[in-house]
C-alpha cells in the first residue's frame, strides 16, 4: 500500500482538534502546555460545549492561551483566576468555566483564592500545571519547587532550612469539603496522556452535575526552566518529580 | 488483521522536540538532517512500519501530525 492509498479522509485516526486555533503556539519545543491544551480542546470537542465554555488564562507561560483555545477566555490578574471564574459562573451558571493555572500563579500569589473558590465549592475546573519552577520569568525557584533542585534563585539547591519545603497544594485542596474532584495526572507519556484526558473529561461532567470545584493538577515539565532537553526533562520528571507528587486521584466525592 | 498506518506532518510547524519518539513502539519516525525555516530538525517518518497508533500525534506538544490507517487487505 502506498502512502496516497493510506491518506484519506476515510482513514483518518488523529488530528488537531478544530477547537484549538491554527496559531503556532510560543511554548518551547517539548513543553507540556500545547499538550495539556489540546487534551482540554479535545474534551470540549468531545462534550460538544465549545459556544458554552469560557477559559479564564492565567499570568504565567500560558497567559496567552486566549491565543490557543477556540473558546471564549478572559485573562485574570496574577493569581486571581479562580476569583474571576467564580464570578463568571454566578453569572452564567449554565456555562462551562474553567481556569489553566501555573504552579507560580496558583501555588504562590494566588493560594487564597484558590483554596477559597475549592472550600466554597464553585460550580468550576481548574487545572494546575506543576512544573516546579517560575517558567517565564526566568526559571526562579516556586512553592512547587523539589528539595535540592537548581533554579536561578536557588543556584546550589533547594536548601530546606533556609528555603522552607515545597507546597502540596493539591493534597491541601483535597481535605476541602467544597472540592468533589481532585486528581494529579502527568502527560509525558501517550498513556498517561490518554489517562489525563479521561480526569479532564471526569472534572468537565462534574460540571454538568453541579458538583462543586474539580480540581486536575497536571505534573510536566519545563525544559527551559530545568535546562535539559525535552525528552531528558521527561525522563527526570519520571524519577524525581513524580516520587514527590505521586500520580493518581486523591479525593473522588460522588 | 492487520493495519498500515500513515503521518501528514507539517514539518513548518515542527519544533524538533523529539518527544513524539520516544512513544513510537515501531521506530519509524526520526528527527530529520535538515531544517526547517524556523531552523528546527523536523519530524520524517522514514519507513513502513507504522501502524498508526497515533501514539506521537497524542504527545506531540504542537499538535503537527495527522495519522491514517488503512486496513491491510
Amino acid at each position: 500500500m502506498t502512502k496516497e492509498e493510506i491518506i484519506k479522509p476515510e482513514n483518518l485516526v488523529y488530528k488537531k482538534t478544530p477547537v484549538l486555533t491554527n496559531n503556532v503556539m510560543h511554548y518551547c519545543p517539548g513543553c507540556g502546555h500545547g499538550l495539556i491544551h489540546r487534551l482540554i480542546a479535545e474534551v470540549i470537542e468531545e462534550m460538544d460545549i465549545q459556544d458554552k465554555s469560557i477559559g479564564v488564562a492565567p499570568v504565567g507561560c500560558a497567559v496567552l492561551a486566549y491565543n490557543y483555545f477556540n473558546v471564549d477566555c478572559i485573562q485574570a490578574a496574577h493569581g486571581r483566576a479562580p476569583a474571576l471564574a467564580t464570578a463568571i459562573n454566578r453569572l452564567y451558571p449554565e456555562h462551562f468555566v474553567f481556569t489553566y493555572q501555573g504552579d507560580g500563579d496558583l501555588a504562590a500569589i494566588g493560594t487564597a483564592e484558590t483554596i477559597h473558590a475549592c472550600n466554597r465549592g464553585e460550580n468550576i475546573v481548574m487545572f494546575f500545571v506543576n512544573n516546579g519552577i517560575y517558567g517565564m520569568t526566568g526559571g526562579q525557584m516556586a512553592p512547587t519547587t523539589l528539595k535540592d533542585m537548581k533554579t536561578s534563585t536557588s543556584p546550589y539547591g533547594r536548601d530546606l532550612n533556609i528555603m522552607g519545603n515545597p507546597l502540596k497544594i493539591t493534597e491541601l485542596i483535597a481535605q476541602l469539603p467544597g472540592a468533589v474532584y481532585v486528581t494529579r495526572q502527568a502527560v509525558y507519556t501517550p498513556a498517561l496522556a490518554r489517562k489525563c484526558k479521561k480526569a479532564i473529561r471526569k472534572a468537565f461532567e462534574n460540571i454538568k452535575l453541579k458538583q462543586g470545584t474539580s480540581f486536575v493538577e497536571i505534573v510536566s515539565n519545563c525544559n527551559s526552566g530545568w535546562k535539559l532537553p525535552p525528552v531528558k526533562s521527561n525522563e527526570w520528571l519520571e524519577q524525581n518529580m513524580l516520587l514527590f507528587y505521586p500520580l493518581g486521584d486523591l479525593k473522588i466525592n460522588n | 488483521m492487520a493495519f498500515k498506518g500513515s503521518l501528514l506532518i507539517d514539518t513548518e510547524h515542527c519544533k524538533g522536540c523529539g518527544v513524539c519518539i520516544t512513544g513510537c513502539n515501531n521506530a519509524c519516525i526520526v528527527l530529520a538532517k535538515s531544517v526547517n525555516k524556523k531552523g528546527y530538525n523536523y519530524l520524517e517518518l522514514i519507513n513502513d512500519d507504522c501502524i498508526g497508533c497515533a501514539n506521537c500525534a497524542v504527545i506531540c506538544p504542537d499538535g503537527i501530525i495527522e495519522v491514517y490507517r488503512a486496513k491491510m487487505l
